[in-house]
């Protein structure tokens, strides 16, 4: 397992929660994530917001990660949008197809309004 | 307005990047398989688009099977480059995988040629499917599934260390592609298939590194829901296409055609 090299900020905004993610995407960013997520469902949040402005890697191990919490977003009836993704990891998301169930925005005032 | 906040994590701040660019297969929406490939029949992958885990119908599956190379000094990197090199040879009869000449590369289509189990007296039957690299470095590489194929997913196969042991790994997320398949996953014996194909390319490795196989299997459901709204994806079943096509195949074959 590569050592985790992510970090993660949980705030909120007009009753949304943003995830402020810098570093890697990978296997070893599960945890993290998961934990961040937790975090922001807190109080019956039903928008969460995933800024990867600070993204520096990701491989298809962390695309599988994200594909996890989108389930998990599914269940408990969260919407799950993006931003900050610079044209290559837009590429990537349409490649996964994961921006068919992970709305991508232009900015976070975009997301939120979403 | 910001109301609350938490951070964790071992990271700062850090710019924009794309360190692993050259790690992606470049954007397709549908894929074409260039060059010969020796013995291989090529069906139901030319013009096919891609599905993720998002896009199938049956269950989501998580699996990981993992191989210690306990004893082995050999570093994750140089054992990827072994699996990577003798894919082929490491898959069994009834599953037989056909790379490009340019071997496990992004953006490669690897052609697969198998064999489902005979089952309640049917005879066994032949698919032709493929998957694209959609990811590969040093330490690991990763395929998706095109449409038809029995699963919609990825799966990863990667070497790593942990604890000064070098592991070999398969992970898949991926459920069944249509109702069919969920079937015979769960009810014809695919499931089991699929686990026993994972097995034996681990265990082919740990034949060359001369290790005991001890595999260890772990199976998560991720969704357990099916998505109805998918049961479409039947039309491009690849077992009933290669099925309902082997007659032309066989006319062609005995006329001196290609098939």
């Amino acid at each position: 397992m590569p050592t985790a090299n992510i970090g993660t900020l949980v705030r909120r905004n007009n009753g949304a929660s943003i995830i402020d993610i810098t570093g890697d995407v990978n296997a070893a960013a599960d945890e993290a994530l998961s934990a961040a997520f937790e975090d922001a469902s807190q109080g019956g949040v039903k928008v969460i917001v995933m800024n990867f402005s600070g993204l520096e890697y990701m491989n298809s191990s962390g695309i599988g990660v994200l594909v996890t919490l989108l389930i998990r977003a599914q269940r408990n009836k969260q919407k799950l949008r993006a931003y900050g993704l610079s044209d290559h990891y837009k590429q990537i998301f349409t490649l996964t197809r994961l921006n068919e169930a992970i709305v991508i925005c232009d900015s976070e005032a975009a997301a939120v309004a979403a | 307005m910001t109301e609350q906040m938490s951070e964790s994590g071992t990271s700062a701040a850090a710019p924009q990047g794309a360190r692993d660019a050259a790690n992606w297969a470049q954007p397709v929406t549908k894929l074409t398989v260039e060059g010969e490939r020796a013995g291989a029949l090529n069906l139901n992958v030319d013009g096919r688009g891609l599905t993720g885990p998002l896009q199938g119908f049956g269950a989501l599956w998580q699996k990981t099977y993992r191989l210690p190379l306990a004893g082995v000094q050999a570093t994750p990197a140089e054992v990827m480059a072994w699996w990577k090199a003798h894919l082929p040879e490491l898959m069994p009869d009834d599953s037989r995988f056909y790379p490009s000449m340019t071997g496990v590369k992004p953006g490669e289509v690897v052609l697969i040629n198998a064999t489902l189990p005979a089952m309640f007296g049917a005879p066994p039957m032949p698919v032709s499917t493929g998957v694209l690299i959609l990811y590969a470095d040093d330490e690991s590489f990763s395929v998706m599934t095109p449409d038809g194929h029995p699963e919609s997913g990825f799966n990863t196969f990667s070497a790593l260390e942990e604890e000064g042991v070098t592991f070999c790994q398969i992970q898949s997320l991926a459920r069944a592609n249509d109702p069919v398949y969920e079937f015979g996953f769960r009810y014809m014996g695919g499931g089991a298939q699929q686990e026993q194909i994972w097995r034996h390319v681990l265990s082919q490795i740990a034949r060359h590194y001369d290790v005991e196989p001890a595999i260890d299997v772990r199976k998560l459901c991720v969704d357990s829901r099916m998505q109805w709204s998918k049961a479409g994806n039947l039309w491009h079943n690849a077992v009933i296409r290669t099925t309902l096509t082997a007659p032309v195949r066989w006319t062609k074959k005995a006329l001196g055609r290609k098939p």
